[in-house]
């Protein structure tokens, strides 16, 4: 007490403020702690926390059209969607999309884009391959004019400036992070060519093509760039640059290494570039004006298209819009779950809560073995629990066959119950129902039966002592059983699947094709990602409502 | 290329000092996906048990994946750990690795062995490589089969595909496949639509309207399959009357099991099956790869393979080699799909216009069966 | 509280037997009245029945042969809600999901009363027990005492004339459990209700009862008021199980002028009263009380058997003393004496010679071994 008559910090016995040295000795305990959890804590971030925050990700994320269409992004980032862009648009797309056939990444933005635009996937396939065949023009027209140009060495000589000449290093790492970007990777050492500074200047985008081509072919190919015959995009680039009368007037100043080459290639007419045409000319999909919008739609590293499309929405030109009716099919989904979820949890409570009670009553012997008995089915495959549904409700299936037995039902209108909703919530149901009766079979079991005699000795007779009195003690066996089977329900697809028909199916089944076979994963995640705030909300909601501290697993 | 001269070179060491350097140039097992049933059982006897025979010390491992390979290898990808050293895959699937850049580019002139007439492995497949990553094994299609005892009494067999879409004359439930691709096709066809003008039509929003209002006559007698044992399944329990699937899965169900099944080969819709080879595979493993690939793809042993199963060898000059069936001894050239008795009005599935279309007409599929 | 007719069989027993399993009985031909007003405990050993009876007056239990009757009517097929019966149980069994106020209205609500009568009977109730100030809480949040207070007032709230209650103190500590006694009894003598209430703790029994029903074996050993009980237990098993009591064994000499002479397996020769001994040579129990054993001669009669005692250990125990003797081969003897300022206090060691008078030692049947 006689601290409490000092002025500042409370100190301990080695003079030390006794919060710090409070705090200390917890914080020793915590680590120990810590340490003691740690194993767990890893391998819920790992195996939990890491794959729905990459789930998160992938359902906005969008970077394969920047990387790898940069420059073509770029000039389209003014272009108004009403006609095709001009050439200054094809040029890049000319750079950009040899580079990404070169490294074979141009289908890949073939098919991610083919999900927005059906046709996109083909313009890219067969474009990539027409790359060379456009570039090749010029090759052929430099090579005429100066044979020197056949030559890797001539190259490089040119491109570096000789030795000793300033390097433009800023362009090659540019290249290389760009080429990293495209193939995500990330290359190790050092580059072997770096442009000359002042070429770089005259030349802008044949030192850039250059660069391209150094860098591809030191870290992907993995060849040296002194021995490699430039590609045919370099040529184009220098016939590009040789365009600008501005550029023949400096070269015909320059001094540097290759200065006769050049000069005799400005001197020369090369064939002229008209890279929308050739492009009209491989594919005429890229006169439609439709891909142009949806490579610009979808430009940006970030996108929330794949979750519009999730909510049966698309972006378009004017903005965001829900899709035409024939392609929606999520909310129908989406709805479709959500009710099939509820009715399977109903069912499992109407048919789990007389089980659970007959259990928590019985003497505990009996009990035990009637558990085995509902924890049965977890001892037989999924797979044929949900076939043995199909084989007893099939048309020619036992119960039919019975009912026609039984001369309730005519041979000739035999009861449809299978590969329709009903199928599937009677299957799912099935399936279900150990996880609806464990938890209210513990809870109802620390029910004293006491409180059902107190309510009858106090008056109330069997109804009122069990509605008024058993049942509410019972809500949190409910409770727990409910959120377990409606969210486990709700995530259901082999089952749906299999008995499920066209009307039975759920929106996992989506989920499911979308990963497996249609590859939009973008979409999958944005798909999964709902689903995941649908089942917090309806969480969030039964806390509010019941309260989460209601709910009890025994 | 560099791989390829690697390997060449490879292959010429080994001429001169022996098999013992091959055996520890390449990898010493196989890990080999397809999609199990019979028709993984008839690649092992006819050419993977061979070939272990050959090589003693090789193991081969299967995994019954094909069904998802495509995700399961962007999935390794991703991880940056494939596992597989071979996949069957469907044709499509294989354009589709191809252009994600998850299968490996093949040379096939260079890769595989020539026809035993010296003709190239190229020419041999022909227009079977329909993706340069694609080694085509076998020509099956999709195809209906029906209950003959349930045929109407006093009417003919259906003899046309489009008695499909007759429920006057054929009452009864169909089982169709829980997809666009051929049940459009064949709607069209069966609405009219001359066959070459087929993927015109679907390509606009109309065609599209019209291949599902013909389907829609149906519908409600439609059972939708997603699994090939599926329709063999129902028509034996009497669930439907016919039903589309894969013709070897109806062979067996005929042949096999004796079930009262006929086939249906009109407007069958051919597809092709095949191998990719992972992109990305260490230089031992793919040794070991394409050393399998040469004699597993060669003239005798896809020939052989149609001895398991009622599937067409890819190769030309495979099929005059097709012989009986292994265990029921019949003569099984009549059961392929590629027999010309079978193949008098055959659809040809376009894989390119597909490769476009389908994640579209997939999604306004399943938005018509969901309705 | 009208005064309806035959007061002296208010609840009535009549042959009254019960079996669980068909093979052994656990209440055996029970027979008891009990008049309006009384509290009667059913004491006894676990096992005994007395639970048994208290359930089948509850109607939770039935009967399997007799008749239970309350108030002159046959209740065997009235199930329990109509018996309008409270019930005080072990464990109180409030219900959790209620407050307070909510379970003492609860037996109100199914009875149909009007919400203005109810709030007034809750409150009331809840006054009686002093705990008006918690009708809001739940149970959850009371003390174990408190609960207590709840479930006697809901038992009680809807004024039936007949409150049941099983073990209902088994739960508190001694102090408060010695002041609930007190608080029931003072309470059901205020309010007039009849009370059966169920215990294995003698002392509760002693204290709150009317009359006691001690149980032993499915039977009323005996009936009667607490000090009848403890003064004249009517056999050796009631002498045992009510308070302390040293026993002496061996055989009747003689009985003469009331006074049986018990000649003990060692020789010596006492006296007592005999109660269910019948004539010489019956083997008997003899049961003397503690504090009614005397070792001052003075205070004896003179023509009094004494015996002669070794004291074996001396205990104080504030209030009193309580001495361990050697008696007739038997180390267990017990005599309690007040401590007062002339009270000596014996040494270990000293040989001292005791006796009794003779109608505080009682001569009983002998166990059956």
């Amino acid at each position: 007490m006689s601290d409490s008559t000092h002025t500042g910090p409370m100190l301990a016995a080695d003079g030390t403020p006794l919060k710090r040295s409070l705090r200390r000795a917890l914080r020793a305990q915590k680590m120990r702690a810590l340490a003691l959890i740690a194993p767990l804590l890893i391998f819920v971030l790992l195996t939990f926390i890491a794959p729905i925050v990459d789930m998160l990700f992938r359902s906005v994320e969008n970077q394969i059209v920047g990387n790898t269409l940069p420059m073509t992004v770029e000039e389209l980032r003014d272009w108004e969607a009403t006609e095709v862009p001009d050439e200054q648009v094809f040029r890049a797309l000319f750079f950009d999309l040899f580079l990404a056939a070169e490294a074979k990444e141009h289908t890949k933005l073939g098919s991610r884009l083919n999900y927005e635009k059906s046709g996109i996937s083909s313009l890219f396939r067969t474009s990539g391959r027409d790359m060379g065949d456009i570039g090749e023009v010029f090759q052929d027209a430099l090579e005429e004019i100066d044979p020197a140009f056949e030559e890797a060495s001539t190259w490089v000589e040119m491109m570096s400036g000789g030795a000793g000449a300033e390097p433009n290093a800023r362009l090659m790492s540019n290249q290389i992070a760009r080429l990293e970007a495209l193939e995500a990777t990330t290359f190790s050492g050092d580059a072997e060519f770096l442009p000359g500074a002042a070429i770089s200047d005259i030349l802008p985008n044949t030192a850039r093509a250059y660069a391209a081509f150094a860098a591809f072919t030191q870290f992907v190919d993995g060849k040296s760039v002194t021995k490699e015959e430039p590609w045919e995009a370099v040529y184009a680039a220098l016939a590009l640059d040789l365009e600008d009368p501005a550029t023949k007037t400096a070269v015909a100043s320059y001094a540097g290494p290759g200065a006769d080459n050049l000069r005799a290639a400005a001197a020369a007419t090369l064939p002229p570039i008209a890279m929308r045409d050739a492009f009209f000319e491989s594919n005429k999909d890229w006169a439609n004006v439709t891909f142009w919008e949806t490579i610009k739609t979808y430009s940006p590293p970030y996108t929330t298209g794949y979750f519009l499309n999730a909510v049966d929405m698309e972006k378009t030109p004017q903005g965001i819009a829900l899709r035409s009716e024939d392609e929606r099919i999520y909310g129908i989904l989406f709805q479709r779950t959500m009710f099939m979820s509820l009715m399977i949890t109903f069912s499992c409570v109407a048919l789990g809560y007389p089980v659970a009670w007959i259990l928590a009553n019985l003497p505990t012997r009996t009990a035990n073995l009637l558990m085995i008995l509902v924890l049965l089915p977890f001892w037989t495959s999924l797979l044929v629990r949900t076939s043995a549904w199909k084989v007893m409700l099939q048309q020619q299936g036992v119960i039919n066959d019975v009912l026609v037995w039984l001369g309730l039902v005519a041979d000739e209108s035999r009861l449809v119950m299978i590969n329709n909703q009903f199928g599937t919530i009677v299957a799912m149901t099935h399936i279900l129902l150990p996880f609806m009766i464990l938890p209210m079979y513990s809870v109802m079991q620390t029910i004293p039966p006491s409180y059902l005699r107190a309510a009858k000795s106090l008056g109330a007779n069997n109804w009122t002592a069990f509605w008024r009195v058993y049942f509410p003690q019972s809500v949190p066996g409910i409770g727990a059983g409910s959120i377990l089977v409606f969210i486990l329900a709700i995530g259901y697809y082999i089952t749906p699947e299999i008995v499920g028909g066209t009307t039975g199916t759920f929106i996992s089944n989506r989920i499911a094709y979308h990963i497996s076979s249609s590859l939009n994963w973008g979409l999958a995640a944005a798909l999964g990602t709902i689903l995941l705030a649908v089942v917090l909300i309806l969480y969030w909601a039964y806390d509010k409502i019941v309260g989460i501290d209601n709910v009890k697993l025994g | 290329m560099k791989l390829t001269k690697t390997l060449l070179a490879t292959t010429a060491l080994t001429v001169a000092a022996g098999t013992a350097v091959t055996a520890q140039d390449m990898a010493n097992s196989l890990t080999i996906v397809s999609w199990g049933g019979a028709y993984q059982a008839s690649q092992d006897k006819a050419y993977v048990q061979p070939y272990l025979a050959a090589n003693p010390g090789v193991t081969a491992t299967w995994d019954e994946s094909s069904a998802e390979a495509v995700a399961k290898l962007r999935a390794m990808n991703e991880a940056g750990n494939i596992t597989w050293d071979l996949v069957d895959v469907v044709a499509s699937d294989s354009m589709r690795l191809c252009d994600e850049g998850l299968a490996m580019e093949i040379d096939h002139d260079e890769m595989l062995a020539a026809a035993p007439d010296g003709t190239s492995a190229s020419d041999d497949f022909g227009d079977l490589i329909v993706s340069d990553c694609f080694i085509p094994q076998i020509v099956y299609s999709t195809t209906f089969g029906y209950r003959t005892d349930m045929v109407p009494a006093g009417t003919e067999p259906p003899s046309s595909v489009c008695d499909v879409f007759d429920l006057a004359k054929y009452p009864g439930k169909r089982s169709l496949q829980k997809r666009p691709i051929d049940n459009m096709e064949w709607a069209l066809y069966c609405d009219g639509v001359a066959k070459d003008e087929i993927y015109d039509v679907l390509g606009t929003d109309e065609g599209v309207e019209r291949a599902l209002a013909k389907l829609g006559t149906i519908k409600d007698q439609v059972v939708w399959w997603s699994a090939g044992a599926e329709t063999p399944q129902l028509l034996a329990d009497g669930e439907v009357f016919m039903g589309s699937t894969f013709n070897g899965r109806l062979f067996s169900a005929i042949a096999e099991q004796n079930q009262p099944i006929a086939m249906l080969w009109d407007m069958q819709s051919f597809d092709l099956d095949g191998w990719i080879v992972p992109a990305g595979l260490p230089a031992d493993r793919l040794a070991r790869v394409m050393d399998f690939l040469k004699f597993a793809t060669d003239t005798q042993r896809l020939a052989d393979q149609a001895a398991y199963i009622s599937y067409g060898p890819a190769r030309t000059s495979s099929a005059p080699l097709v012989g009986k069936h292994a265990d029921l001894g019949i003569d099984m050239a009549p059961h392929m799909p590629t027999d010309p008795a079978n193949a008098g009005n055959v659809h040809i599935y376009d894989y390119e216009w597909w490769a476009d279309n389908r994640d579209d007409l997939d999604a306004k599929f399943q938005a018509w069966l969901a309705q | 509280m009208a005064d309806t007719g035959n007061n002296d069989a208010f609840v009535a027993f009549e042959r009254v037997q019960k079996s669980y399993d068909g093979e052994t009985l656990v209440v055996k031909d029970l027979n008891l009245t009990m008049p309006k007003g009384e509290f009667l405990t059913m004491l006894g050993p676990s096992g005994s029945g007395k639970t048994t009876c208290l359930m089948m007056l509850a109607g939770f239990e039935t009967a399997t042969h007799g008749e239970i009757k309350l108030d002159g009517v046959s209740i065997n097929n009235i199930p329990p809600h109509k018996r309008g019966i409270g019930m005080v149980f072990q464990n109180y069994a409030l219900f959790p999901h209620m407050t307070i106020a909510e379970n003492l209205s609860f037996p109100l609500e199914v009875r149909k009363i009007g919400k203005s009568d109810r709030e007034t009977k809750v409150k009331r109730a809840l006054e009686m027990v002093e705990m008006g100030a918690f009708g809001g809480r739940r149970p959850s949040q009371l003390s174990g005492g408190q609960q207590q207070r709840v479930a006697l007032a809901r038992a009680l709230v809807f004024e039936p004339e007949l409150v049941l209650m099983d073990e209902p103190l088994g739960a508190l500590d001694k102090q408060l459990r010695e002041k609930m006694q007190f608080e029931i009894t003072h309470l059901a003598h205020n309010l007039g209700i009849t009370v059966v209430y169920v215990t294995h703790d003698q002392t509760e029994a002693l204290t709150m009862s009317d009359r006691v029903a001690v149980f032993n074996d499915g039977r009323i050993q005996q009936i009667a008021p607490p000090d009848e009980l403890y003064e004249s237990p009517k056999n050796s098993f009631v002498a045992q199980f009510i308070g302390e009591n040293n026993t002496l064994e061996g055989r009747v000499k003689e009985i003469k002028n009331g006074i049986a002479v018990v000649q003990l397996d060692n020789g010596d020769l006492i006296d007592a009263k005999p109660v269910n001994v019948e004539k010489p040579g019956d083997r008997t129990l003899v049961s003397i009380r503690p504090e009614r054993v005397e070792f001052n001669r003075d205070r004896l009669k003179p023509d009094a058997h004494t015996l002669k005692a070794e004291v074996l250990e001396f205990i104080y125990m504030g209030d009193i003393f309580r001495t361990r003797l050697r008696v007739a081969g038997s180390d267990d003897f017990i005599i309690k004496t007040r401590n007062a300022p002339d009270q000596r206090r014996l040494q270990p060691g000293e040989q001292i010679e005791i006796g009794w008078l003779p109608e505080d030692c009682r001569a009983l049947d002998a166990p059956q071994v």
